[in-house]
């Protein structure tokens, strides 16, 4: 491998190994806020536990998004210093923005709130958390939008000389329709995500019958909240794929292995296919959906990944254009596949769990221990849907990411960054794991007892609720 | 003064923000197992961290993405050239971070020495390789132009020489006299005392080193007579800082050493105004605040945005230091030896 496999490799490690625990830390905080106000409301305790608990897996799950955000926001420079060179005039806005608006946000007021429960008035403490969320939400924001002009370039003009983008309209870098379908399409899915987790959790505790009180309020709440979001990622997704179809219509027909421009264009769930994925033994066809998808009738025209590779190769030159076909193919099916398995499972122990009764099937149990792992499966492949099928191009149409790695830095470095990284990251979700299943193990009940939470008397000496 | 510039300085200040917060961080981490031996005086030492070393970090994180806003150039050249020793401070980062969070989850000995042990090699390694890393764009790099690109075209040993590791321990003595000072001035009882007796012994030493370093500085790689009027106040600071701290007044003594930490940047990058990375090479290799920077609309764009910020970000992180600024001491810390996984209830 060379230093540009090398360099995609780790970043592909480093963001999906990232986007893990990004969906999480966003739904789960805003979740969380709310147990925290439902139980500043009514003062009912299980809401406390409630936000106790959920809280600790929280930030068990916050600490490894921090710092592997640090190595995202590092390896532009370490890795694509080229890509840097060319975009940095507008793409280091959106980041810079990041940081000053949400990444201080975030840090400050979660700090307040892990360390203020006896520090701050109940009404202050409760604002740390919806702050910090915020944040959350912010960053997701900014970092869409940096994405967005990768998949769309907009307000911006060549400088030929400097060989580079420059910024001429910032407002259209954060406003464009493809920047706010991914930020539509995205929070949702986080939102889809730690219901999901919620529920899983939630439902586990049930069946061992712990803290059932609590347990039945949570497992709803996270339900319905995998219901609703579901429902807004697949209007958001849809809206995504036809704003894509328009401004990437290569990845469109890369996500359906369309090979020549189609009327009545159908989208396959399943294919058997030959190894290279160019061509299909046995499928099945829903008719005229991939044109649905694409542009809204079941009649309309999509273009094929032949025709577009000899319409590319006339504006941009000679070259491949067509991305890996088989992930970008099953990337698609696999990201809407594992939402959808989700979504099932939600709706069918929500209507149970509404009546009352713990649904008792020997599946259950299995299906709601997978059900926080479906949304991240989801997720992960949405992403390598997305920025594979965008292949050859970094920023579509403008600089090839073969053309935006690192001069400088040889395979060898690179090659052993990655190994340690990787494994770096490997022994951290390992150690996380495991706390992870320790603390729902001990559960709301044990987390009370097991706290200092004991107040003590006499200012000085009396003992932290939060202590390190 | 002209965006540019402008920018050039909001750089700075970045960088001494994060030199002063994080810089106590540092030390604070390096010096756990030297200023507190029992299981309460560790939990109290990090309880002082708690609530403030991540927004202490964000810091960095502003001052990597304003680099690569304004000076893109600057970031591509300096994050691709000084590859291994920034991959090294990110590893630290990445460990260090996770490690408070985790250590005192449970009350295994084991499992607890070995996040302590990680907690003090990830604060001592950036806090050594930052001082490194300065040194060398201080002092000039080999970078080299091929058609109109400026990259850097030496190897990781070409960043070790005996100035630029004399700047690694002027970072290193520093925050740890800083981290020292922090924690006389937020604890009680045997940590504060340890803590204030090593503020004398390192802050000497760091005094020697960083006079030392700015004298070098000064005379070899600086041409404005400024700078041996700032380097002379980081020295009276410094100086101030270890008396005060002797005379137990821990705020000024804080106070003090942030003034010479601040200092200390403020001649950095005076001694390299307008270059922003010299070439060790070819003058036409240098990178400057014109060459590297970005457009004057997205200079303008981002002057907006921090000036708006910016001070708000500094209320209400400010205001984090007011709500947790009393002492902690280990006699708050109840079962100390207890981790809050520790119990399964069943």
């Amino acid at each position: 491998m060379n230093s540009l496999d090398l360099a995609r490799w780790q970043f592909a490690i480093t963001t999906v190994y990232h986007f893990i625990f990004v969906p999480i830390t966003i739904g789960m905080g805003f979740l969380v806020a709310g147990l925290q106000t439902a139980w500043y409301r009514t003062n009912k305790a299980h809401y406390l536990r409630a936000t106790k608990f959920f809280g600790k897996l929280f930030l068990i799950n916050f600490a490894i998004g921090v710092v592997t955000g640090i190595v995202q926001e590092f390896q532009f420079g370490m890795n694509w210093s080229d890509y840097s060179r060319f975009v940095g005039d507008i793409f280091g806005a959106p980041l810079a923005m990041e940081g000053l608006l949400a990444f201080f946000l975030e840090s400050t007021f979660l700090g307040l709130w892990i360390f203020g429960w006896d520090r701050l008035p109940k009404k202050i403490h409760l604002a740390s958390i919806w702050l910090a969320s915020l944040g959350t939400l912010f960053s997701a924001y900014f970092i869409l939008a940096a994405n967005a002009w990768m998949q769309h370039p907009v307000g911006y003009t060549m400088n030929v000389k400097r060989g580079r983008a420059e910024l001429t309209d910032i407002f259209a870098v954060l406003t464009q329709n493809t920047a706010l379908a991914s930020f539509g399409h995205t929070i949702p899915s986080a939102f889809f995500t730690a219901g999901a987790v919620i529920s899983g959790v939630s439902a586990w505790l049930l069946v061992k019958n712990r803290d059932v009180v609590m347990a039945r309020a949570t497992a709803k709440l996270g339900l319905i909240t995998v219901i609703i979001a579901f429902v807004l990622v697949a209007i958001t997704g849809d809206i995504t794929a036809r704003i894509m179809t328009t401004q990437q219509p290569m990845k469109m027909a890369a996500a359906e292995a369309l090979y020549s421009t189609q009327e009545s264009a159908p989208f396959s769930l399943f294919t058997i296919g030959t190894l290279d994925g160019s061509r299909s033994v046995f499928q099945i066809d829903l008719p005229g959906m991939l044109s649905f998808m694409s542009t809204g009738s079941t009649k309309g025209v999509v273009e094929g990944i032949n025709d577009l590779q000899s319409k590319y190769v006339a504006q941009y030159g000679a070259g491949d254009y067509t991305p890996n076909i088989p992930i970008a193919y099953w990337g698609f099916r696999l990201m809407i596949g594992f939402g959808a398995i989700a979504l099932l499972f939600a709706l069918i122990t929500l209507v149970r769990i509404r009546k009352n009764e713990l649904p008792k099937g020997r599946w259950f149990l299995p299906a709601m221990i997978s059900m926080p792992f479906l949304p991240l499966l989801a997720n992960s492949f949405g992403w390598i849907f997305t920025e594979n099928a965008r292949q050859p191009w970094a920023v579509f149409g403008l600089i090839k990411t073969a053309d935006g790695v690192s001069p400088a830095v040889g395979a060898a470095s690179v090659a052993f960054t990655l190994v340690v990284f990787t494994l770096l990251y490997g022994v951290l979700a390992i150690i996380e794991f495991g706390l992870i299943l320790r603390t729902i193990q001990v559960g709301p009940e044990g987390l009370d007892k097991n706290t200092d939470d004991v107040a003590m008397g006499g200012d000085s000496n009396r003992s932290l609720t939060m202590a390190y | 003064m002209s965006f540019n510039t402008f920018w050039f300085v909001i750089i700075a200040v970045l960088w001494i923000g994060y030199f002063i917060l994080e810089g106590f961080d540092f030390g604070v981490g390096i010096l756990l197992k030297t200023v507190a031996k029992t299981q309460a005086e560790r939990r109290a030492v990090l309880t002082t961290l708690g609530p403030l070393w991540d927004g202490n970090e964000v810091w960095l994180l502003v001052a990597g993405g304003a680099t690569f806003a304004a000076f893109p150039e600057w970031y591509a050249t300096l994050f691709s050239g000084f590859y291994l020793p920034l991959f090294l401070i990110l590893v630290s980062l990445i460990v260090r971070g996770v490690s408070f969070e985790y250590r005192s989850k449970y009350g295994d000995s084991k499992w607890r020495n070995r996040w302590d042990n990680a907690i003090v090699i990830s604060s001592f390694l950036p806090a050594l390789l930052w001082g490194v890393a300065f040194a060398n764009i201080v002092r000039g790099v080999p970078l080299k132009e091929e058609n109109g690109v400026i990259e850097y075209a030496g190897g990781f040993f070409n960043l070790l020489n005996p100035y630029t590791l004399l700047g690694g321990l002027v970072t290193l003595s520093v925050f740890l006299t800083h981290g020292a000072i922090f924690l006389s001035l937020k604890t009680e009882g045997t940590i504060h005392d340890r803590a204030r007796g090593l503020v004398t012994k390192i802050g000497l030493f760091a005094a020697v080193v960083t006079v030392a370093f700015l004298a070098i500085t000064a005379v070899a790689y600086n041409s404005k007579t400024e700078v041996y009027g700032l380097a002379a106040v980081v020295a009276v600071a410094w100086l101030l800082a270890l008396q005060f701290s002797h005379k137990g007044r821990e705020g000024y003594a804080f106070l003090f050493s942030s003034v010479a930490l601040a200092f200390a940047v403020i001649t950095l990058f005076t001694t390299l105004y307008p270059n922003v990375m010299p070439s060790s090479l070819l003058e036409s290799a240098t990178l400057n605040i014109t060459n590297a920077s970005s457009t004057q609309y997205t200079l303008k764009v981002m002057t907006i945005v921090a000036v708006v910020l910016t001070p708000i970000v500094l209320i209400y992180q400010g205001w984090t230091y007011w709500v947790f600024r009393k002492r902690v001491s280990a006699k708050q810390i109840s079962s100390p030896e207890v981790g809050v996984l520790d119990n399964i209830n069943s």
